[in-house]
């Protein structure tokens, strides 16, 4: 038996379970804001066309707008100034094999509660490492910090005067992750993969700036990190294939065994 | 002439008797010719103008195809002094029309005016022989005349005739959309001073924490309503909660950027400001419109007002904010549709064209700028004397001047 055959034959007796880490997509859920002279991504919006009435007698639908950068989300390379001229670098032209890898889960809820700030570092990671081994190429690093069970949009978002206060990787972070592990991508529970005053670093959004120069993902917004094995789990991320899309919501699941 | 009864400070109604039926709301006479209609659209105005005759002078009411006195047609309408002497009142006590019946015993006088002509006119509890006269707009949206005491008095509003002609929002229930500007802010206190009795103010995005929110929260009518105009969903819901107990609701959300065509890549401010500044107006439109029609006649605090926030722009585009002009006009266009469609119930939809506003995306443009104080101040004054059209200020004073005399002198004025 080859090992598809063997994976569908243990999906099939429900020894690999599916957990959704993809947030609900509403016009609740807070939405990315920048500065307002700016332009500015939409929020997920709804409106009904018809629901059984005199619209359209038999039929519910509705039509949805929303940003590429909406919800829980994929951030190509042509996302970043940093990634703009990268061959593959959009929703369309990644290799659909990209968007299947590893995921390996390092939990800093305990570090993301004491401190909203928190930055993770080369030396965390690599103490991470000597206890659940070396995280391998081509895999999704996801960055758990329970950022997602803050359901309060005003703590969600965690604005004050200078700006929003969420968790995210520091520089050096980053540069390793890219260059020393070959990962595909970095993931997180908050609006952004950086951290929320990754402005003030150098380079501002360092997340950004490196993993897209380097080909990389970013996925935001996600949720129920707090499922996933440390190590084990694979991630299946597809964005929607839009033209020269620089990201898109999509749906994220992870396969876990047992 | 007997001496004229003192008023009584308003009081307070009731709470609603939920095993009554919700009266229904009808209208007071609403016919008028063509020529009538210009005394509507002096009074749309908060002016008191009457026919003049430009051969012999005369000035006459009732509005004619002619002067009744030398039979020229050159008439104009002129503003004249709202003042007369009071030669007769009686109280009615008895109508076959509808409207009347329902709020009998009602006053009405005869009136000479200064001017000349006698008129009919509803009167104030508190007029003595010299009067004060306006020209107000009724229910049905006609001009009707009123007259006044000589001497303004702080419960004046009070009046119960008066408050049928006005949308005073002393003990009524108001939602201002935005709370977040300084227009919105300066509204909640300019209506909480004016004795309303609940103030919702809607807030979108809650987490952006904005100047004012702790102070408004201190002001004991005030309720905090997450309410972003964009989203259809958010209004219906809000709507659903508090429809049906809004009497009057300023609609104040405003998308503003300062660029037009070619100094901005993209539609996408653009579109930004016509959602909403037209289509969240159609939302809050669409689901606060039917109950607040339906209780155009629920007791003394009925729903009376709908009030849109638009722009002098709305009339002729101001090419560095040529988008959130444009805007404007089809909010200005909607709001007549609304304005025709709550006219049935009574409800007056009041439309403020402000000239630019003293806020930040006004910041380049130099003074005069409206002080958003004075902006709600004009409001407030527009809700109390049954005017429609507002022009707050003197810059939109003078562009409504120069619109009505030439338009398309205006259009190159504010192009060049």
């Amino acid at each position: 038996m080859n090992a598809l055959a063997a994976f569908a034959e243990e999906f099939v007796q429900g020894k690999i379970r599916v957990v959704d880490l993809t947030q609900t997509l509403s016009p609740e859920f807070p939405n990315i804001s920048l500065p307002p002279e700016m332009g500015q991504a939409w929020p997920f919006r709804i409106e009904e066309v018809s629901r059984y009435d005199e619209r359209g007698p038999a039929w519910y639908w509705n039509n949805f707008s929303c940003g590429e950068h909406t919800g829980t989300h994929f951030d190509a390379p042509v996302h970043w100034i940093s990634g703009k001229d990268l061959p593959n670098n959009a929703t369309d032209s990644i290799p659909p094999e990209r968007f299947i890898g590893p995921a390996f889960v390092l939990d800093c809820s305990r570090e993301a509660a004491r401190d909203a700030d928190f930055l993770l570092t080369k030396d965390y990671i690599l103490d991470w490492e000597k206890q659940h081994g070396r995280i391998s190429q081509k895999s999704w690093v996801l960055m758990r910090t329970d950022w997602s069970k803050r359901t309060d949009p005003v703590e969600y978002q965690n604005y004050d005067e200078e700006g929003q206060h969420t968790p995210g990787p520091d520089v050096d972070a980053v540069k390793f992750l890219v260059a020393e592990r070959d990962i595909l991508g970095f993931g997180t529970e908050s609006i952004g993969t950086d951290a929320g005053q990754a402005y003030h670093l150098r380079p501002p959004y360092p997340c950004h700036y490196y993993m897209h120069g380097a080909g990389r993902y970013g996925l935001q917004c996600l949720t129920n990190l707090d499922q996933l094995p440390p190590t084990g789990a694979v991630v299946v991320a597809a964005p929607l294939k839009i033209r020269n899309g620089s990201g898109s919501p999509l749906r994220v699941l992870a396969l876990i065994h047992g | 002439m007997a001496s004229a009864p003192v008023q009584r400070s308003l009081e307070r109604p009731k709470r609603k008797n939920p095993v009554l039926r919700t009266r229904l709301p009808t209208l007071p006479p609403a016919a008028r010719s063509r020529v009538a209609l210009g005394l509507t659209a002096a009074a749309a105005l908060g002016r008191f103008e009457l026919q003049q005759c430009r051969e012999c002078g005369m000035v006459q009411y009732p509005p004619r195809e002619a002067c009744q006195s030398c039979l020229s047609v050159n008439l104009i309408w002129k503003v004249q002094k709202p003042e007369g002497e009071l030669l007769a009142q009686t109280v009615l006590h008895h109508s076959n029309d509808l409207f009347f019946r329902e709020r009998l015993p009602w006053r009405l006088g005869l009136v000479k005016l200064d001017c000349g002509p006698t008129v009919v006119a509803h009167l104030h509890e508190a007029v003595e022989e010299r009067v004060r006269v306006r020209a107000m707009l009724d229910r049905a949206g006609q001009a009707v005349i009123a007259a006044l005491p000589l001497k303004e008095s702080s419960d004046m509003a009070d009046d119960r005739q008066l408050r049928e002609f006005t949308c005073d929002p002393r003990q009524r229930k108001v939602l201002i959309t935005d709370g977040k500007t300084s227009l919105g802010q300066a509204l909640v206190k300019a209506l909480a001073k004016a004795g309303a009795d609940i103030i919702w103010v809607g807030h979108s995005e809650p987490w952006k924490k904005f100047p004012g929110f702790d102070e408004l929260q201190k002001i004991p009518q005030v309720t905090l309503l997450p309410l972003d105009v964009t989203d259809s969903k958010n209004v219906r819901e809000a709507a659903a909660e508090i429809a049906g107990k809004v009497d009057i609701l300023v609609n104040n959300a405003e998308y503003h950027r300062s660029f037009g065509i070619g100094n901005r890549q993209g539609v996408e401010t653009a579109r930004a400001e016509m959602d909403v500044n037209y289509f969240g107006f159609l939302r809050l439109a669409q689901e606060f419109g039917p109950a607040m029609r339906a209780r155009g006649a629920d007791g003394k605090a009925s729903a009376v007002a709908w009030v849109n926030l638009l722009s002098i722009y709305a009339h002729a585009n101001f090419p560095p904010h040529g988008t959130f002009s444009a805007s404007k006009a089809a909010a200005h266009s909607l709001a007549q549709c609304l304005r025709a469609e709550m006219r049935p119930a009574g409800v007056r939809v009041v439309n403020v064209f402000p000239g630019p506003i003293d806020d930040e995306w006004n910041q380049l443009l130099p003074p005069p700028k409206l002080a958003p104080d004075t902006l709600a101040r004009s409001i407030l004054s527009a809700l109390r004397e049954g005017v429609e059209d507002v022009y707050p200020g003197d810059v939109a004073q003078e562009w409504l001047a120069r619109w009505r005399d030439n338009p398309k002198a205006l259009e190159r004025e504010l192009s060049a």
